[in-house]
């Protein structure tokens, strides 16, 4: 493709072209890792070991964004449903062979530990996403049906690993696509309902003791200030003593006198939120607000339905996990395991994350000149 | 809402124009979604950081809950009465919260000019400091005097962010005495770490090192407690703990070691360098284990000076080492009455079986290779197996060897424990070598030659085995009975899981062997080694232990001048180990060099008929086993028997008296000897 771009485009290429970078979204993603870094080095207590560690991580896994930025998105669309099938059997693989860590099966040990439950992050939306771009949009009732058994079975795979917070978030990117497919307001509606009387159901029969302690903490923190509700009290403290201006860089009293739990990955938002204050926080949101915004814009931009579900989708999964991080620091949700994307600690999601920002590149810089 | 009536079939009428619309309003809904929860975060924010900032920034500044965790009480070390062996003391130390110290180097400037601290605690100080939280208390100086706190209580107000804090330190109240049985505690180590299971060592500060404080570090270290409490922004706690949870403290060891007698041993050998081992034949319980040089495990508890340290593991005494189960010797003439025993078993020799010796011994048909005996003139032309062993008469020996064989010989040897490790519950035992074809060939590559036969046959060439080894044989050998597993410690408190500091002291541990009213102690399990004796054959037992009688008894017998006088029948070999070959040259031990001289070696049972004690001695370069190790062995026996044994029995009413019993054929066999 990028012949035709020179044949019709004689003009000199920038190396931004060449490399098919999408400049306001590298930006972006730079100026949030730059201030993440900032956070991370006073949440693992001015550790330059680790702040090296995180710098080599993350530039692996710019090298798979560059990687993936540079694959035009029709190659990835020819290979989805064999990604997506290979994804379930390494699933299933895990469940029969896994490695257990921490009480979960997630790993499998090919030569190197690797977890599938993060390849079907990004091969749930392709292949809904590749589904419907088959079809005529908006879906009927029966691909709809289809659309629910591809996002139920992956789910329900890496529910019982299980890895609970993993198994929501591949739903959720599965639904967006349905969403932005077009699934019928009257459904959405009618599935809400359902949903809200199912959920006592979920929660006498199927949900976990841990699971239960979790969001019964949510709901009353202070029922339980020394036990699990320890966490979610100390994380705001830490934000709420944070004020408007913050206690300044190194400052945070919660965080470096550890009574933040987890500071350097789940709860580093409460570190940013007591060093830098109100007004850093919204400095974060606003970079946050900024990568998703270019997202919806290539979405918008794109210039077929693959291309522009999986764009949409990806954008929204990616506030999902914002949302979900703060909302939990701040105790606006239940303490899940979720990593504030892009400023935490370590995750070997960050390279997912990465290789999911490469695709959305690539959606925006590998179009046909042809097609406008 | 469009309709969508016909499936698949529309395929090809895909509205490109309409599906984008279509998605372009979905991101346009989902947008707004966005922002609206964008601005719910926001809101959020806003309540928790200036709504609520004064209430939060009060409970962060005032009321924080730290978790301080409680190291838990290690273990005691008691000796078989109940004898204090390894207790906890409290020391002060001093401490320092670099973050509270106005100015660091001042700080420790003044402390120095005080007089409270040294050079090298600074150093040793700014070792630690690296790589620490700067709020975290870090120790400046480990062992403060009554003295030292006072003068420091003074300027207290002068230092902010140094304090004293009062820990339990391990003491060890008989030091070196003791310190190759018991082996010691440290501070832990960047190895050890890795190694412990770090969150039931928070509060921890020593681990055991070597012997049996290693051995036994799971048992002894016991389990973390915390206490949650509420600090000021210094850091200092405010009331009473919120919530506590108590350690568990380490279990206890009684050991089957009497330190009297360990004393007695420890006294024994002076000044020589070498090892004792003194153990109760009937079960496998130590008795007492010393190994000299040894080092004041005291010193290591505080952290020993590298200087210090230096010149402990590059004397060429080697205290560090532990001779006992480490130390590799050639068993010597020692071994002797085993092997008679096999020759016995074998029908190799009987009671009438004689070799003439002058002094020497060759290999029949090849007189390339003299074998010497020790005693040039030879003992005589009629030599028996008792003359033999009373006389230590190496060609008896060398010939005894030579037609048992080294295949027989090491196999028996093997159920003697040769070459095996004992079992001692205190690791890093070393289990010698007896050596075989097989071991020739693995570890020489070569094949096994008959004149080496020969030479095992009086307990050298490659034969070593440890102090420790060697005793066992001999307690073997002396009840004709099982051999077991070596052991120190003989109980181990029992099972207060759960239960408080407290409710464990109200449980005092009884103070004499006899009495454990309240249950406080587990016996620990006696196991009988893997290799076995068949010693069905009472008769030729019977005449070994005539033999080994008659060595301290018999006029020419090796150790007669240390045990003629004894008040109780005692058995035993001598040894004299040939560490230095002179070619030609008559052996002269004021010219040879020390360290090239002899080794003196001893082991030995008592009394006679129903054995009590088995012992071996090895002196390094002490010379003749006779005159050198067997007095030892009579100081260490006449502890026993005389002195300890007479504690037990005023203590104990009831006392049947049964070791007054005749043994009547030894007049008889000395007659015969004599012949």
């Amino acid at each position: 493709m990028s012949m035709i771009d020179l044949e019709n485009n004689r003009r000199e290429i920038s190396i931004a072209q060449y490399l098919h970078i999408d400049l306001p979204l590298l930006t972006g993603i730079l100026s949030l890792i730059g201030f993440g870094l900032f956070v991370l080095y006073s949440a693992t207590g001015e550790s330059q070991d680790d702040l090296n560690r995180q710098i080599i991580r993350l530039v692996i896994a710019f090298g798979f964004m560059f990687i993936f930025a540079w694959i035009p998105p029709r190659v990835y669309q020819q290979w989805t449903p064999y990604l997506y099938i290979l994804g379930i059997i390494l699933l299933l693989a895990v469940l029969l062979f896994g490695d257990k860590g921490k009480g979960a099966q997630r790993w499998l040990n090919i030569g190197f530990r690797f977890q599938p439950s993060e390849l079907m992050k990004l091969a749930v939306p392709m292949m809904l996403a590749w589904y419907f771009h088959e079809r005529k949009l908006p879906p009927t009732y029966k691909e709809l049906f289809f659309a629910g058994v591809m996002i139920a079975v992956p789910t329900l795979l890496i529910m019982v690993q299980p890895d609970l917070g993993t198994s929501l978030l591949i739903a959720c990117s599965g639904i967006f696509v349905v969403f932005l497919a077009g699934i019928p307001w009257r459904l959405i509606v009618s599935l809400t309902l359902i949903g809200s009387v199912y959920a006592p159901v979920h929660w006498f029969y199927v949900m976990a003791d841990y699971q239960k302690q979790r969001v019964l903490t949510f709901l009353n923190p202070e029922q339980d200030p020394l036990g699990s509700g320890y966490h979610i009290i100390q994380s705001e403290i830490a934000i709420g003593s944070g004020g408007l201006k913050g206690k300044g860089w190194l400052q945070g009293t919660q965080s470096q006198l550890e009574f933040l739990p987890e500071r350097n990955t789940d709860f580093i938002f409460s570190v940013l939120g007591e060093e830098f204050g109100f007004y850093g926080a919204i400095l974060l949101l606003v970079m946050y607000a900024w990568i998703i915004g270019r997202g919806f814009y290539i979405t918008v931009n794109a210039q077929e339905t693959y291309t522009r579900l999986l764009a949409g989708a990806i954008t929204l999964t990616f506030f999902v996990y914002i949302f979900v991080n703060i909302g939990m620091v701040t105790g606006l949700l239940p303490v899940v395991g979720l990593p504030l994307p892009l400023v935490s600690y370590g995750g070997t999601s960050m390279v997912t994350l990465m290789i999911a920002f490469g695709i959305l590149m690539g959606i925006q810089t590998h179009k046909k000149l042809l097609a406008r | 809402m469009i309709k969508n009536k016909s499936g698949y079939a529309t395929r090809s009428f895909k509205d490109h124009y309409l599906e984008r619309k279509l998605i372009t309003d979905r991101v346009i809904v989902a947008t707004v979604l966005v922002f609206l929860m964008f601005i719910l975060l926001l809101a959020r924010l806003w309540y928790l950081q200036v709504v609520r900032f004064e209430d939060f920034k009060t409970r962060s500044n005032n009321n924080r809950i730290s978790v301080i965790p409680i190291a838990p009480k290690r273990g005691l070390i008691y000796d078989r009465n109940g004898i204090l062996l390894a207790e906890n003391r409290s020391v002060y130390s001093l401490e320092v919260i670099p973050e509270q110290v106005e100015d660091l180097q001042q700080t420790l400037d003044f402390l120095l000019n005080k007089n409270l601290i040294e050079e090298k605690d600074t150093e040793a100080f700014q070792e630690r400091l690296k790589g620490q939280r700067r709020f975290k208390s870090i120790l400046l100086k480990a062992q403060m005097s009554e003295d030292e706190v006072a003068r420091f209580a003074v300027d207290r107000h002068r230092l902010p962010g140094v304090k004293i804090e009062a820990n339990l330190i391990r003491y060890y109240p008989y030091g070196e005495e003791i310190v190759h049985a018991l082996g010691y505690v440290g501070r832990i180590n960047e190895r050890e770490l890795n190694r412990i299971d770090q969150s039931n060592y928070k509060a921890t500060r020593y681990i055991g090192k070597v012997g049996l404080e290693k051995f036994y570090e799971g048992l002894l270290h016991g389990k973390i407690g915390f206490k949650q409490v509420e600090t000021d922004v210094q850091g200092r706690i405010i009331g009473s703990p919120l919530r506590e949870q108590l350690p568990v403290p380490g279990k206890d060891l009684k050991l089957s070691l009497d330190i009297q007698l360990q004393l007695a041993a420890s006294k024994a050998l002076g000044a020589e360098k070498g090892s004792i081992v003194v153990l109760n034949p009937n079960n496998g319980e130590v008795l007492a284990l010393v190994s000299n040089p040894a080092y004041d495990p005291n010193h290591f508890v505080t952290g020993i000076s590298s200087k210090d340290y230096n010149l402990l593991t590059s004397s060429d005494d080697q205290p560090l080492f532990n001779r006992a189960i480490r130390g590799l010797y050639s068993p010597g003439s020692t071994i002797k009455p085993h092997l008679a025993w096999t020759g016995l078993e074998n029908k190799l020799i009987d009671k009438n079986y004689t070799i003439s010796d002058p002094g020497y011994w060759i290999i029949p048909n090849e007189e390339a290779r003299v074998y010497r005996d020790w005693n040039k003139f030879g003992h005589g032309t009629q030599v028996n197996y008792r003359q033999a062993i009373i006389e230590s008469c190496d060609p008896f020996f060398y010939d005894l060897a030579f037609r048992m064989g080294i295949d027989i010989l090491s196999s028996y040897m093997f159920q003697f424990g040769f070459g095996q490790s004992t079992g001692i519950d205190m690791g890093e035992e070393l289990s010698g070598i007896m050596p075989d074809r097989k071991w020739k060939r693995e570890k020489r590559n070569s094949r096994w030659f008959p004149g080496e036969t020969v030479i095992t046959g009086i307990g050298q060439g490659y034969w070593v085995a440890t102090p420790i080894q060697l005793a066992n044989s001999v307690a073997q050998l002396a009840t004709g009975d099982k051999r077991y597993d070596l052991r120190l410690v003989s109980h181990i408190s029992s099972d207060f899981n759960g239960k408080s500091d407290n409710e464990k002291s109200k449980a005092q541990p009884p103070q004499t062997q006899s009495t454990d009213v309240l249950g406080y102690w587990t016996p620990t399990s006696v196991k009988e080694a893997k290799v076995q004796a068949d010693f069905s054959n009472k008769t030729n037992l019977k005449m070994v232990h005539e033999a080994m009688y008659l060595v301290t008894q018999f006029p020419r017998g090796t150790a007669k001048n240390a045990f003629l006088d004894a008040a109780y029948r005692s058995a035993g070999k001598t040894g004299t180990v040939q560490l230095f070959t002179q070619s030609g040259e008559e052996y002269d031990a004021e010219k040879t060099a020390k360290h090239l001289r002899d080794n003196a070696v001893y082991v030995g049972y008592a009394p006679l008929d129903k054995p009590e004690i088995a012992l071996a001695i090895v002196v390094e370069n002490a010379g003749h086993g006779g005159s050198e190790a067997a007095p030892m062995a009579r100081a260490i026996m006449d502890e026993y028997f005389l002195k300890i044994k007479n504690r037990k029995k005023q203590t104990q009413t009831a006392v049947s008296d049964k070791s007054v019993s005749d043994f009547s054929r030894s007049d008889q066999m000395v007659d015969k000897v004599g012949e």
